[in-house]
């Protein structure tokens, strides 16, 4: 499915400076539904070209990246149980640094 | 219009905003943990700040108020509402953007841009004094001669007298700097990783410098940096979008970040997944420290050279600029006792209105 990702606040340094990429993503072939753990992973493969430990920690985001997904804060979709949709937007912003 | 309308996917979680209601929810508040709307964060997050400002009586009508404008999120932010709130609430100020100019190649300009079209965007003027113009070096010029190593003293230094400086040419009344309570409560924990108990009860203050040129003050000190990050992005749909979706600029100092300070962020973003309430938490207990201790304060004084208050002979940056320019960049900076002493005492000078400004290069805030 075709998804919008965003990474913001110098995330972008992450992978290669591109701010928007537009990407096809399909969930695990053992599942049918394309979930935001998934996505991270995915991100992590595909997208990351340098210092990953800026937005991962664990398996999940790090503490300080904040996730919007269409807007809307993941902390209020399930984080990363968020089932994720065709068209979506998933918008990543670090907070750690820019003053 | 409904929050999501015209988006072309639909918002996940269809649970409603706890103030109005009606709307569906946007985000989690760290603070309260509250889910609300966009619209009604908009509301609270502008009415929290005006209460600040009015509860801690911050400004006085027909003041002239500098902001502290380095094109980061929380400068922008705060030259944003801060512009609004003069409006909505008739404050009477006078508002003017002042930067710093410390000469990194890339770096500095790009941000520069940004509190440029801010310039034009909030319609603020903007004052920007630089490092060249009032030290003779840009730091690219300092970098090259002592390497990486110890050239954060040089931009802690600098950069507090700078805006000092700027703020004088500007004849304002008072400093605003973009400080979250993020910041604070991890200058709160440096303090105290420090031993640093006397600076501890003092960098909770709201504003400091009632003594010094210039007074300085924070109004996002009760905000979270979560809410100021997000502040900017959560407009996207809405037909006055434009106008909230704030430009800023961010990237990492190219010069070398402070390490120390880095682990204490890290560990205050680990906190407040867990708990977000620590930072709050972490905050109330650097103001609840009373602390008596017996340091004597030095005595107020004027640098001999370029009259900045110091309480030694020079101020620091001439010590620092002395150094550079006989080509002794570490005069200032070693290791010897008497030079650690004459540091100590330093940094005192300023009676503790220096602790926030420690958060420097990492991320090259004020
Ligand atoms: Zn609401
Ligand atoms: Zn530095
Ligand atoms: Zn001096």
């Amino acid at each position: 499915m075709q998804l919008t990702l965003e990474f913001g606040g110098g995330l972008e340094l992450l992978c290669n400076s591109v701010k928007i990429h537009t990407v096809d993503v399909e969930p695990k072939a053992e599942e049918k539904k394309l979930t935001m753990k998934h996505l991270l992973s995915w991100v992590h493969t595909n997208l990351i070209k340098e210092r990953p430990e800026m937005f991962l920690k664990g398996d999940t985001v790090r503490p300080g990246v904040l996730v919007l997904i269409n807007d809307c804060d993941w902390e209020l979709s399930g984080q990363l149980d968020t089932v994720l949709e065709d068209k979506d937007v998933v918008v990543f912003i670090s907070t750690l640094h820019g003053g | 219009m409904m929050a999501g309308e015209g988006s072309a996917a639909k918002p996940r979680g269809g649970r409603l905003c706890t103030i109005c209601n009606g709307r569906r929810a946007a985000l989690k508040r760290p603070k309260t943990l509250e889910q609300i709307c966009r619209e009604c964060f908009y509301e609270v997050f502008e009415d929290e700040i005006h209460r600040v400002i009015v509860d801690n009586h911050l400004f006085k009508r027909g003041e002239r108020v500098a902001i502290g404008a380095s094109g980061g999120k929380d400068s922008t932010v705060l030259a944003y509402v801060l512009s609004e709130l003069n409006n909505r609430h008739d404050y009477g100020l006078d508002l003017f953007l002042l930067s710093v100019d410390e000469g990194i190649t890339g770096y500095r300009d790009d941000s520069l841009e940004t509190v440029k079209r801010n310039e034009i965007q909030y319609g603020l003027p903007l004052k920007v004094v630089s490092y060249k113009e009032l030290y003779g070096w840009t730091m690219d010029e300092i970098v090259k001669l002592i390497g990486l190593k110890n050239n954060c003293t040089f931009c802690g230094v600098f950069r507090r007298q700078a805006l000092d400086r700027g703020a004088t040419l500007l004849k304002v009344d008072k400093l605003v700097t973009g400080h979250n309570a993020d910041d604070i409560a991890e200058t709160v924990l440096l303090n105290i990783l420090r031993g640093d108990i006397a600076r501890l009860s003092r960098c909770t203050s709201i504003t400091t410098g009632e003594d010094g040129p210039i007074p300085r003050c924070k109004p996002f000190k009760y905000t979270y940096e979560k809410e100021i990050v997000i502040y900017p992005y959560l407009n996207m749909l809405f037909t006055y979008a434009y106008f909230k979706k704030l430009d800023y600029f961010s990237t990492e100092c190219i010069y070398s970040p402070n390490a120390y300070r880095g682990f204490a962020r890290e560990f205050i973003k680990d906190l407040e997944r867990i708990r977000p309430r620590a930072i709050l938490d972490i905050i109330q207990s650097g103001e609840d420290f009373r602390i008596s201790t017996f340091t004597k304060m030095p005595e107020q004084g004027n640098c001999e050279r370029c009259g900045y208050i110091s309480s030694q002979k020079w101020c620091k940056a001439c010590v620092l600029l002395e150094g550079l320019n006989r080509g002794l960049p570490k005069m200032g900076i070693g290791r010897t006792r008497v030079l650690d002493n004459e540091r100590d005492k330093d940094t005192r000078q300023t009676n503790g209105t220096k602790s926030i400004e420690s958060k420097q290069c990492g991320t090259l805030d004020f």
